[in-house]
């Protein structure tokens, strides 16, 4: 599959259908295997593709010194591809001005990543070109998660649990930095007048920020899960975005990144929501 | 000396409905507690959730956010959207364990400065049995915006 990909990266290169080609570059063994910027055809062979490729890599199509390389080709995995979808629904890149390298995926990780245990796209839907067959059927309906045994405990356990990790957080913004959906050139936690959220990494300021970010993907986030894994401090910060992602399947049958036909759930309305807990 | 707990309630109201209703309320002369802060903006569609983020930052025992009915906004669809929102806004506050009984939805238009009383002496009796929003004022202890949680009291005492 690397050769294959690497074939590929060099004939777009050379064509000069894409000027630079965002993929995943080489690491040491064990180690996650770190972005990489081709931008000549020769540099094709730093490419790499093996089950330590985590990184969604669709974060660098909104990066200004990205966009100024040109028209980008991105190596994708079926479920970071899902950000391209919403990206695209929220007037964020040109697919037509896209080249996109699907790779088939088996999961990530020894072991392999909780994500990848109900994985349902292994095989990229939109791309380009696929590279690699799909050697297993899609993934069954996934199994009792960390969310299920967040959600079992009772509010005040969960208030708990919440202060705890969040006392670990030192407001280094690596969540919001790998996010592929967070692409605000100002983001609000970096807006001083007035300030929304307390900038010192307080219980308050972490409450506040953390809030902040996870309903600022409500019904955007894909579940890639990067947020979790970027965090120095390890904190389960998915667990927010998979809240909101059942909660968002549940009243509006909605899953984001999955058709990009479907209605995106903000900025738009119905008269029939349920007002169950409006007065 | 501490005084007997009186709650801080913060409600964000619409201009055009509930914030007209309240007026109503005023002008019959309807009693309301004077637990109530309330804070005007142009429409639901416009309360921004890190506005009740900030309330309980500092020091709100409960928070309202009110506006015209379904089919009433002054903008077509503010409420419509606003709505979606809060959906969604309760369930990761239920999430994170923050205490959903402490803010509260209605739709109050400007013709019902009854119900607004009855709200209000609703919040302010439910929030009164709750008790003092201590979990988050926790963790704002020792902060600028903390000091205000305080002033209920102080005021009460006066």
């Amino acid at each position: 599959m690397t050769q294959r990909l690497r074939e590929t990266a060099r004939r777009l290169l050379q064509e000069g259908k894409v000027q630079v080609v965002i993929g995943y570059g080489p690491s040491k063994p064990g180690a996650a295997a770190p972005p990489v910027l081709i931008t000549r055809p020769e540099d094709a062979d730093k490419l790499e593709w093996n089950g330590r490729c985590f990184a969604n890599l669709a974060v660098y199509l909104t990066r200004k010194e990205v966009k100024a390389l040109g028209k980008a080709a991105v190596v994708v995995k079926g479920c970071d591809e899902k950000a391209l979808v919403v990206l695209e629904k929220e007037s964020q890149i040109d697919r037509a001005a896209l080249s996109v390298i699907g790779m088939v995926c088996e999961g990530v990780g020894t072991p392999r990543a909780a994500k990848c245990a109900s994985c349902q796209v292994r095989v990229p839907r939109f791309a380009d070109e696929v590279i690699g067959e799909a050697a297993q059927p899609a993934a069954a309906a996934p199994g009792p998660n960390g969310l299920d045994r967040l959600m079992a405990k009772s509010p005040a356990e969960r208030w708990a649990f919440w202060k705890t990790e969040f006392a670990r957080c030192v407001k280094c913004y690596a969540c919001r930095q790998v996010c592929p959906l967070c692409y605000c050139e100002r983001c609000i936690a970096d807006k001083n007048r007035p300030v929304v959220i307390d900038t010192s990494a307080t219980p308050k300021g972490n409450f506040a920020w953390h809030i902040t970010r996870a309903f600022h993907l409500a019904a955007r986030c894909i579940g890639c899960g990067e947020c979790t894994r970027a965090c120095p401090a390890g904190i389960p910060l998915g667990l927010l975005n998979q809240a909101l992602a059942q909660a968002t399947e549940e009243d509006f049958g909605y899953r984001p990144g999955m058709d990009p036909q479907a209605e995106p759930v903000f900025g738009s309305w119905s008269p029939a929501d349920k007002e169950d807990f409006i007065r | 000396m501490t005084a007997a707990f009186e709650p801080k309630i913060i409600a964000y109201v619409c201009n055009w409905c509930t914030y007209l209703g309240a007026d109503l309320a005023g002008t019959n002369r309807l009693e309301y507690a004077p637990n109530v802060r309330i804070l005007r903006l142009p429409c639901t569609g416009r309360i921004d959730f890190n506005l009740i983020v900030k309330a309980f930052e500092m020091g709100a025992d409960a928070v309202l956010v009110s506006g015209c009915h379904p089919g009433d906004c002054h903008y077509t669809a503010g409420n419509f959207h606003a709505r979606r929102r809060w959906m969604l806004f309760r369930r990761l506050l239920e999430a994170l364990g923050i205490e959903t009984e402490r803010v509260h939805f209605t739709w109050i238009s400007a013709a019902e400065g009854k119900k607004w009383q009855q709200v209000i002496g609703e919040i302010t009796e439910k929030t009164r049995q709750m008790g003092p929003y201590e979990a988050y004022r926790e963790l704002c202890v020792g902060q600028a915006s903390a000091c205000l949680a305080g002033s209920v009291e102080s005021e009460a005492a006066e």
